[in-house]
């Protein structure tokens, strides 16, 4: 069985600890964390074994694999200690603050040959899944434009600084909820080579972007945009959403629902011309355990599996989130 | 409990497989007299148990109920905490410690905090129950002989294995307001059993039960053999499996499961209230 520990139990990391505890194959060896509220708690009703030192945590319980929730700023030193002591990781997104260090980091996994893996969750959406499968096929024709949208209510009014208000430690919009829609445009298209123009705006938040609206281009030569924003109150929760616009049809994804136009019929299975509606009910695989959206389930099953040699350590491995961090960058770089 | 229960999600723009019907429901349901007007359609159908979140917009529903007494004589509530979209939001933004100071009533946690001493588990159980007591006050005066905790809270709770909390909420219910616990979860057999070892030995369970399997975590097989086997009060929940059953075929399997003492399910027209409902009476019938 595989022996897993916990560094950070903050949202992120209480979540993956409830979702690894309600599988019955792994054996959770330890928990770190500095807030003394939490892992009293996780000690005293949960009989974890918590640490408020990961290194002594590492030192006591050897574990196979540890899954990475702390702020973004920690994980470069983390994550490199971990893997010198050819420690599977799962680490949460975004990967790091700069993507020298990224991939820094995917070498050293390589060489080290340990199983790697990063928090973006849309990747195992059974809608975004197919949507990269139709993309792929071709059978959307020459796809000229897209749209990656992400909207929720984070931010509503200006408040006090917390880390997430500062962009140092991996705070704003663009690190927290446009990497998932960047991460997802990355991977269902190909990789984003060029920002032509990027708008990050503050709407209540004093040191960081609230929202996010970039004209991008991939390195296959397809050009669209970005549009986040978490300061949107019309959303109970955070909306994650690609439209790809093609010459033979039209895609739209969200995390529930796939709809696809085509304009002719095609050689694609189940679908025809004209408007196609598939739910997740019809795209999604169930879970051992559910705790909030079979993805989360999913995907740290498959980081499981992976350790165990099981399934290939492909979907959002160390280099794909690397090159999301480089995405980043250079959106950032283009809004100066 | 009664056969069949009347659910709030479309009030509040949860659709389980699309954003956009949301979005309608959530233009739809904008003002407070939109939401009553469909809860009477429901009365007039025969339906007197509401059960619902703790939304912030149910503390205006409550008040209009408590104004009407005679027209919502024996109208209950079931409430179920938290509302967790207003926690987890906070939570991104302000941190766990963060929420639960300003969540939590009273200066019973700026005390705890400025001490930097050990939590003993008593602080825990103390915490829970002021913040049920907080979701609580918007019922005062109102019937709710089953309060539920929430499946986002139960399932964490059950996968961090704190099944004492579990425990704890029964019998603060219990104890505090005389009535029943619920438990919503999206993961019944494992649930069932923690709750059994822990002396919980006939439990109401609202889960998520579908001819689909959708959202049937380990499996439709299992759920069904617990059905079978294990002693509880069930609620099936999500029947039509999110739209992704027809509805007669959808209820022909739900009534015909054995051991199901409610169903759960919410509407928002006239129309599609009076059809479920005549689904599952004709069910009902033919199965007796």
């Amino acid at each position: 069985m595989l022996k897993i520990a916990l560094i950070g139990a903050g949202k992120m990391g209480i979540s993956h600890l409830s979702i690894l505890g309600g599988y019955a194959d792994t054996d959770i060896v330890g928990v770190c964390d500095t807030s003394k509220m939490v892992t009293d708690f996780l000690t005293k009703h949960g009989k974890f074994n918590c640490f408020s030192d990961y290194g002594k945590m590492i030192s006591e319980t050897k574990p196979d694999a540890v899954v990475v929730a702390v702020p973004t700023k920690y994980h470069y030193t983390i994550i490199k200690d971990l893997l010198e002591k050819k420690i599977h990781v799962f680490a949460e997104k975004p990967f790091c603050l700069n993507y020298e260090e990224s991939e820094e980091l995917v070498a050293l996994a390589a060489k080290n040959n340990v199983v790697n893996q990063v928090g973006y969750h849309n990747k195992f959406f059974g809608t975004f899944q197919e949507t990269k499968r139709i993309a792929a096929s071709g059978v959307l024709g020459d796809i000229y434009h897209f749209i990656g949208e992400s909207y929720g209510p984070v931010v509503l009014k200006k408040k006090a600084d917390t880390w997430r208000s500062d962009p140092a430690e991996g705070g704003g919009c663009l690190l927290d909820y446009a990497s998932h829609v960047i991460d997802l445009l990355n991977d269902t298209l190909s990789p984003i080579a060029a920002a032509k123009g990027t708008l990050l705006k503050s709407i209540y938040s004093g040191k960081v972007e609230d929202a996010v609206y970039s004209l991008l281009e991939l390195t296959s030569g397809q050009t669209g945009l970005l549009s986040v924003n978490w300061s949107d109150d019309t959303y109970r929760k955070m909306s994650t959403s690609i439209t790809l616009v093609g010459t033979k049809g039209k895609l739209i994804a969200d995390a529930n629902e796939l709809k696809v136009f085509f304009k002719e019929d095609n050689e694609l299975n189940g679908y025809s011309k004209g408007w196609n509606v598939k739910y997740i009910t019809d795209l999604q695989d169930g879970v051992d355990f559910y705790l909030r959206g079979e993805e989360f389930s999913s995907q740290l099953n498959y980081f499981v599996k992976a350790a165990a040699g099981l399934v290939p350590n492909t979907i959002n491995n160390f280099a794909s989130a690397a090159k999301t961090d480089k995405a980043i960058s250079i959106i950032k770089k283009s809004s100066k | 409990m009664e056969r069949i229960l009347f659910g709030d999600n479309q009030f509040f723009a949860v659709n389980h497989i699309s954003d956009s019907k949301s979005r309608e429901q959530s233009i739809r349901f904008k003002d407070d007299s939109a939401i009553i007007k469909v809860l009477d359609d429901a009365i007039g159908a025969g339906i007197n148990t509401f059960m619902c979140t703790t939304h912030d917009r149910i503390a205006n529903i409550c008040d209009i109920i408590r104004d009407n007494p005679e027209k919502y004589n024996n109208f209950k509530i079931f409430p179920c905490m938290p509302y967790a979209h207003k926690y987890a939001n906070a939570v991104t933004e302000l941190g766990i410690s963060g929420t639960l100071k300003q969540y939590v009533p009273g200066n019973f946690f700026g005390s705890l905090f400025k001490g930097g001493m050990a939590f003993l588990s008593k602080d825990y159980e103390a915490i829970m129950e002021l913040m049920i007591d907080a979701e609580m006050k918007m019922f005062k005066g109102i019937n709710t002989p089953v309060i539920f905790l929430q499946n986002v809270i139960t399932d964490l709770l059950l996968g961090l294995r704190a099944y004492d909390m579990l425990v704890a909420f029964h019998s603060y219910i219990k104890q505090k307001y005389n009535a029943e616990a619920g438990f919503i979860t999206m993961n019944m057999p494992k649930l069932l059993s923690v709750l059994h070892k822990a002396g919980i030995s006939n439990p109401i369970i609202c889960a998520s039960i579908n001819k689909a399997g959708f959202r049937m975590s380990g499996g439709k097989e299992i759920y069904e053999e617990t059905l079978k086997t294990k002693k509880f009060r069930a609620i099936a929940m999500q029947v039509l499996g999110g739209g992704a059953i027809h509805p007669k075929e959808a209820i022909d399997y739900i009534c015909a499961l054995p051991n199901i003492e409610s169903i759960l399910f919410g509407a928002s027209t006239k129309g599609n209230i009076e059809n479920t409902i005549s689904n599952i009476r004709f069910f009902d019938a033919k199965n007796k």
